[in-house]
């Protein structure tokens, strides 16, 4: 039995890498071959840096994700708070409002912003491009940042206010702080979303500003091309290497956490000890 | 000033890109522009009323529902197996499963180009093994497996979380109280994953019936969901007024489909099964 | 006492990642005994528990039940209930249909089922919360459905593991009378686990004291609290004075530099032993007329009696007593040869 599952979980994970896996084999191939192997080379992803549309959208990919996360994390923070602090029946209509993004298929907030940005006169490119990112970031800033305000405890704001702080003080010093994890996580979120994008880029932008995920798109529908190939291994090994340095500090923290914790239980003990002394 | 009003300017961006937007696919759904102005008019949803934009609706939802089932098919067990005891521990295997969702969408797809070519990997390994090679590129079937590939980690996911969050004593509470494997799953597991489960199909279904992308690129140019139709609508034959009515019959029929699974949720919640 | 044996552990062993859970553990165990299991956290009560009830395998040894070995028969088959810490309710299902769950397993029929659990709810204090759904019921309330989930199967052998640990005082009190109650009259065994002594003591018709895993001691709750065999049972049991001696002879201790008649014998003659004495058996005289004494160094008030700590020669009396003495003031103290007793040095690992 223990076999039979040690096998489905292995052929599972074999029909998720292993296309994956054949790209990455693949991209060293000297041919364009998709079947045969000619030996290997690095001149596709030598072709890769040196194809301009491609190094531009990278450019633009990564402008695009730090810029619309960071605004999406500020303009979030400030909702959050603000929505937080609203009375229930504005504010789940506010929230339903918010998650609309996130429940609505790409390609329907795609289309709509897009015909927003024509029937304004807008021209597509870079900034329609930049402010649909923000528009569909914010929300899952908001969803990140919310559970963490309800879990504070409500009276520290009060407390920093009783010590004689001024409200954006008490923000700053206080009420961030104890957030900021949630803030964090959001804009990561963010990142990541605004990296990944292709739907919603797609139909928002123009006059030659693409994302990655734009150029892909195009040179898959005209054909296979090895450079794609190295395209994907880089990605594939960027992704793998973030994963394993987040987990790394994850899992140090979560280490250290716990030592604190036992060196706490230590002291107590010895503080708590009630009865007689020896 | 009090601290709800922080929340206005977000508010203001909201009427702004979220509310006209769709506002505005709603008005040019219904209106026609003539040499006075705009009128309103049926005329666009009336055309979706042609045998072959409704078979395009009709093969976006069967295909989507047969790879929600295939992917809860395969996905289920997988999620039982990691979520059990041997596996639990070992927090790589959760890593395993979240990393495919972490690569590029795109790139998922269009690996399973250069995977079902005429003359791609898996055909040189059937030939080699004297096998008939297999033709599906650019068919419905490559369309479902392309779904299946790039969502199985999306149903896997809320079953596993679910399943993990069961406390080992419900269980080990099920089988004192006689209940063997078949039971312990019939009764106790299988009721409880049911919110996991809903997750995990709505994370596959609506992506699948709404998808242009993997339509696209693995069942080809003429290959036509209800996605691609409104692609066309818009960037080709710049047709707003057809191409917003089939935004809005998209979207009634994800409304549809939240309204169907949160009502199975609510049946399910609470109370007994049986 | 002529009461068969229902369950028996015969030199049961148990290791846990090179840690030693249970060691060469015998036991048995008769028909409607209230048997206890009490010992610090990680004695091994619990994992005996669960091997009794099959969700752990012995390493060594056996386990019989009415004669029969059942070391591999699954959990589900055997005819043991189990009553866990945390509840473990079907969060899915309500009140009824979690106590009629084991009942349907067997494919009873639908009336005789709800003849049992409406039976149960009444017994536990819990009729016409048939259809409450179990996340709105209380910490007790959850406890008496788990209890009632379990007794309806009519087990031969009720396991509970520390099923009161959660509960307020009162509740606690309440429910451990409750308890007793229904063992006595269903006249089921009872196997229960705790680490609250006092629970054991009030409860139990014998209790099993683990440590380390290994068996301390076996006894009913008076032999466990007025004979400790080491000074392990004598510490965990109650409070206890404990100090070095030298046995003169039978019937004669020295400690503190003076000599006590007692009543225990059996040890050879200035053989060094532990001697125990319980704060409650110490009385406060003045300084003059006791054998020991020494400075009052604090005095609680703990509402039943005043805990008193008197600092003697090189020893710190614990004393609980109904009349105080004021910090500082010097007390002499008095004991009863009834209540000095003697144990074998604890022999260390």
């Amino acid at each position: 039995m223990r076999f039979l599952k040690k096998s489905y979980v292995f052929l599972i994970f074999a029909f998720l890498y292993a296309p994956i896996l054949v790209l990455i084999v693949f991209s060293f191939n000297e041919s364009k071959s998709r079947a045969n192997w000619d030996g290997f080379t690095l001149k596709w992803y030598m072709e890769l840096f040196q194809d301009r549309q491609i190094m531009s959208a990278l450019y633009y990919t990564l402008l695009i994700a730090v810029l619309s996360s960071i605004i999406a994390t500020l303009i979030g923070v400030i909702a959050s708070i603000g929505i937080f602090s609203m009375k229930k029946l504005p504010q789940s209509l506010v929230l339903n409002l918010n998650y609309l993004p996130i429940l609505n298929p790409d390609i329907v907030t795609g289309i709509s912003l897009m015909v927003l940005f024509i029937f304004m006169k807008m021209p597509l490119g870079f900034v329609t491009m930049l402010l649909a990112h923000i528009t569909f970031n914010i929300p899952y800033v908001i969803l990140s940042i919310l559970p963490k305000l309800k879990q504070m405890n409500k009276h520290l704001y009060e407390a920093a206010l009783d010590l004689g702080a001024t409200p954006v003080e008490a923000f700053w010093k206080v009420i961030l702080p104890e957030i900021m994890s949630g803030v964090i996580t959001g804009f990561l979120l963010a990142f990541t979303l605004s990296l990944d994008d292709f739907v919603i880029s797609f139909f928002t932008t123009g006059s030659g500003v693409n994302n990655l995920s734009i150029v892909i798109y195009g040179m898959a529908r005209r054909g296979i091309s090895p450079k794609i190939n190295a395209l994907s291994t880089l990605m594939f090994v960027s992704v793998l290497l973030l994963l394993i340095i987040v987990n790394f500090r994850m899992s140090k923290d979560n280490s250290e956490r716990r030592t604190k914790i036992e060196r706490n239980k230590e002291n107590n003990r010895y503080l708590f000890n009630p009865g007689r002394d020896i | 000033m009090k601290k709800k009003w922080l929340a206005s300017p977000y508010i203001v961006w909201m009427i702004i890109f979220i509310v006209v937007p769709v506002f505005l696919v709603l008005f040019y759904s219904v209106a026609e522009q003539t040499e006075d102005g705009w009128r309103l008019t049926a005329d666009h949803f009336r055309r979706f009323v042609d045998p072959i934009y409704i078979n395009v609706l009709i093969r976006s939802v069967v295909l989507a529902l047969v790879s929600t089932v295939i992917c809860l098919l395969l996905g289920y067990p997988m999620a039982a197996i990691l979520a059990s005891k041997e596996y639990s521990r070992k927090k790589i295997m959760y890593l395993l499963i979240v990393m495919p969702m972490w690569m590029n969408f795109l790139l998922r797809t269009y690996a399973w180009m250069t995977l079902l070519e005429r003359n791609g990997v898996i055909n040189s390994i059937l030939s080699l093994l004297n096998l008939p090679a297999i033709d599906i590129l650019y068919t419905n079937k490559a369309v479902v497996l392309g779904m299946v590939y790039n969502f199985l980690p999306f149903m896997i996911l809320p079953i596993y979380s679910v399943l993990s969050k069961i406390d080992d004593s419900v269980i080990e509470a099920a089988q004192d109280l006689g209940g063997n494997n078949v039971t312990v799953f019939r009764r106790v597991v299988l009721p409880l994953s049911l919110p996991g489960v809903i997750s995990g199909i709505t994370m596959v279904f609506m992506p699948a019936v709404t998808t242009f992308v993997i339509s696209r690129l693995l069942g080809g140019g003429q290959f036509m969901l209800i996605g691609n139709l409104i692609e066309q609508q818009f960037l080709s034959s710049g047709d707003w007024g057809f191409g917003s009515a089939l935004s809005v019959i998209m979207m009634l029929l994800i409304l549809a489909s939240m309204g169907a699974m949160s009502r199975y949720e609510q049946e399910n919640g609470g109370g007994a099964l049986w | 006492m002529t009461d068969s044996i229902i369950l028996q552990l015969q030199n049961v062993s148990k290791i846990y990642d090179d840690t030693p859970a249970l060691v060469d553990l015998s036991l048995n165990i008769r028909k409607n005994e209230f048997v206890t299991l009490l010992g610090p956290s990680g004695c091994g009560k619990t994992t005996t528990l669960r091997i009794i009830g099959g969700f752990e395998e012995a390493d060594e040894g056996n386990l019989l039940f009415e004669g029969r070995n059942i070391n591999d028969l699954p959990a589900h088959k055997r005819k043991v209930n189990t009553v866990f810490q945390k509840y473990a309710l079907f969060p899915h299902m309500n009140v009824f249909d979690n106590i009629a769950f084991g009942l349907k397993i067997k494919k009873m029929e639908r009336k005789a089922i709800t003849e049992k659990v409406e039976y149960m709810l009444k017994l536990v204090n819990l009729n016409g919360f048939e259809k409450r759904s179990v996340n709105s019921l209380s910490g007790g309330q959850q406890q008496r459905v788990a209890i009632a989930r379990a007794l309806v199967n009519e087990p031969e052998v009720l396991l509970l593991d520390e099923p009161l640990g959660a509960l307020d005082l009162k509740l606690r009190k309440g429910m451990q009378v409750e308890l007793k109650n229904m063992q006595q009259s269903l006249g089921i065994t009872f196997i229960y686990v705790t680490h609250d002594q006092e629970e054991a003591l009030s409860m139990s018709d014998t209790i099993v004291v683990m440590n380390y895993g290994v068996i301390q001691q076996i006894g009913t709750p008076e032999d466990i609290y007025n004979e400790p065999k080491n000074a392990f049972v004598a510490d965990f049991i109650g409070e206890s004075n404990i100090l070095d001696g030298v046995m003169e002879e039978d019937y004669l201790v020295t400690f503190m530099g003076k000599t006590f008649q007692c009543v225990d014998k059996g040890f050879e003659p200035k053989e060094r032993i532990d001697v125990v004495i319980r704060p409650e058996d110490i009385k406060l005289v003045p300084w003059e007329e006791g054998l020991l004494g020494g400075v009052v160094q604090s005095a609680t008030f703990k509402g039943v009696h005043y805990e008193m700590i008197i600092d003697g020669e090189n020893f710190s009396w614990m004393v609980h007593s109904t009349k105080m003495a004021t910090d500082g003031s010097k007390i002499g103290l008095k004991i009863l040869p009834d209540d000095i007793h003697i144990m074998k040095k604890k022999v260390t690992q």
